[in-house]
């Protein structure tokens, strides 16, 4: 019934109607293979914290079906638990316990015996930093801190498959890479991830493939590399040698000048980068560098939800 | 889960509640240990001195296992209540809830912690009341037995309280407004036979007095209420709310959405 080829996570027709009848899933498929590093997008309120409230059963489901690597979680509700780690979007453990007791009862929740539970909460602590911080009231660990707690918590019971909702939602830029690195070398051993987040750089850099939720419907599940060909116009922003006292005019290209050194252009996917280059040197400007204007799966989102509210809105 | 994790799981839920209270000892241990005192002083030595006897005992060794009761009662009702409410509170339920603990490990758990709290305190008291009064076991099954149910019902009645709670207040008022009264009524300080025939009879639906008198028949040897008759309440009551509980957390009220 159940092996490494079964689909990480399977869901079918799923649906949560909560007790208000606000419907904030409405039906929906989602299948991610073993070993992926998986992205799901939307907006707030899309649906995608219910559907993870769902797969860790938080939340109950109207209707549909939940597999964790072919394990049914209402009919094989153990097994589903044991295969899945969830780190959530608020920090939920006690603050009064320390975190090398925070880990070690979470290890006992899932049956692990007191000397293992020990040796493998010294190897998370350790992989995320806070070994030195294991005997300190957890209240007092900063907010980064408190995220990797949650990532070992999470680990303890070596799951093949872990899911985070915004793991770096107020993490600053240094600790958001080393979270980064830390997630991949657990997906390059055989862990299974899927991440919710609100910075698209996140899901570009790390996922392999990305479904959009957006008001409880998947509106597109496919590969980030699929996705990205989908992007027509990117929008630069140049960084010139000289000063430039009025923008510069190239046919074809529709520049705007941001300041004296800087300027901006959207540039299409069938046009040339470096035909533009070669006008600007013809009018003696020399672009020193270069840079997207925004997130590249950040414009193509936009994109995807606006077109999903148009449709509804066209009925 | 097999046995053995079984086993791991509810042992880790025990000894992390034991360990909770032991940590903030001044608030849980302390606090009913100079209640009880001040009881026993005043009730027992001072009042007590002058009320004589009652049923034929020194007022004082009438009142001690009443106060002994009272002791475990709220100490195992208010141990589960705060520390389920709290683990609601701060979302830490959630650690077990995503976890393939089995619903009736997790009530078994936080029920044995609060028993744990209940006849410590219990225990101590006891040994307290050996300085106030002096008087011999009857029958120790029956002081076992009553004490243990007792303190199982009122661990259940506790996170039966946490699971419907949804603030602070909701965990006093249950303690404040029904539990003190029926505790106050329920035959601690006094015989139901003082009542007359009518408050005596309305005395009889206050499950607390069932146990206070099984446990005073143990102690000391009598009682206003037949023995087999109050285990059998208190089996009854457990039975209901352990059933009522576990169908709480099996259908996930008010802590799953």
């Amino acid at each position: 019934m159940n092996d490494s080829t079964q689909p990480a996570l399977a869901i079918k027709q799923l649906n949560k109607t909560y007790e208000d009848g606000f419907e904030a899933l409405k039906g929906i498929d989602l299948n991610v293979p073993p070993g992926d590093f998986f992205a799901l997008l939307g907006p707030n309120g899309a649906g995608k914290s219910t559907t993870i409230g769902i797969i860790c059963s938080l939340v109950r489901k109207t209707a549909g079906t939940v597999k964790i690597f072919g394990y049914d979680i209402d009919k094989d509700f153990s097994a589903a638990k044991q295969h899945v780690g969830v780190v959530p979007q608020e920090f939920n453990f006690n603050q009064f316990e320390k975190p090398i007791d925070i880990l070690v009862n979470q290890a006992g929740f899932y049956g692990i015996p007191a000397k293992l539970a020990h040796e493998r909460a010294e190897k998370y602590l350790k992989q995320l930093a806070l070994w030195e911080k294991r005997d300190t009231p957890s209240r007092t660990l900063s907010g980064g801190m408190k995220r990797r707690l949650m990532i070992a918590r999470a680990l303890i019971h070596e799951p093949k498959l872990l899911v985070l909702d915004e793991p770096t939602a107020g993490v600053d830029i240094e600790l958001r890479r080393s979270m980064w690195e830390f997630l991949q070398e657990i997906n390059r051993q055989g862990t299974t991830i899927i991440l919710t987040t609100h910075y698209l750089e996140e899901a570009e850099s790390l996922c392999r493939n990305v479904a959009i939720i957006d008001h409880g419907e998947i509106v597109k599940n496919t590969s980030i590399r699929e996705l990205l060909t989908q992007l027509n116009t990117e929008t630069f922003v140049l960084d010139t040698k000289e000063q430039m006292d009025q923008c510069p005019e190239v046919s074809g290209y529709p520049l705007k000048q941001v300041d004296g050194h800087s300027l901006e252009v959207a540039v299409e996917k069938s046009q040339s980068i470096n035909e533009l280059f070669g006008a600007l040197t013809e009018q003696g400007i020399h672009v020193v560098s270069m840079r997207n204007k925004t997130n590249r799966l950040e414009e193509l989102f936009f994109d995807l939800v606006e077109k999903n509210l148009q449709e509804k809105a066209n009925g | 889960m097999d046995n053995t994790q079984k086993w791991i799981a509810f042992s880790t839920i025990v000894r992390r509640e034991i360990h909770r209270f032991m940590r903030i000892w001044p608030q849980t241990l302390v606090p009913p240990i100079i209640t009880i005192v001040l009881y026993f002083v005043i009730f027992g030595r001072l009042i007590g001195s002058r009320i004589g006897e009652m049923a034929e005992l020194p007022y004082i060794q009438f009142v001690a296992p009443g106060l002994i009761m009272m002791s475990v009662i709220t100490n195992s009702y208010s141990n589960v209540v705060s520390s389920f409410y709290g683990s609601k509170f701060q979302r830490n339920i959630e650690e077990l809830l995503v976890s393939p603990t089995p619903n009736w490990i997790i009530l078994l758990g936080y029920v044995c912690g609060g028993m744990a709290r209940g006849l410590g305190v219990g225990a101590m008291v006891t040994l307290l009341s050996l300085y106030f009064a002096d008087f011999s076991l009857h029958s120790l099954p029956i002081t076992i037995g009553i004490v243990l149910m007792t303190s199982l019902m009122f661990s259940l009645a506790g996170l039966i309280n946490a699971i419907f709670a949804g603030s602070f207040d909701d965990i006093s008022i249950i303690p404040t407004f029904v539990l003190t009264p029926l505790i106050y009524l329920g035959g601690v300080f006094y015989s139901i036979d003082l009542l007359g025939e009518f408050w005596g009879t309305v005395s009889l639906i206050n499950p607390i007095l069932y146990m206070v008198n099984a446990f005073r028949y143990g102690m000391v040897g009598i009682t206003d209420i037949d023995v087999t008759y109050s285990f059998a309440m208190v089996g009854l009551f457990s039975v209901v709310m352990f059933g009522l509980a576990l169908r709480l957390l099996e259908t996930g009220s008010r802590l799953r959405s």
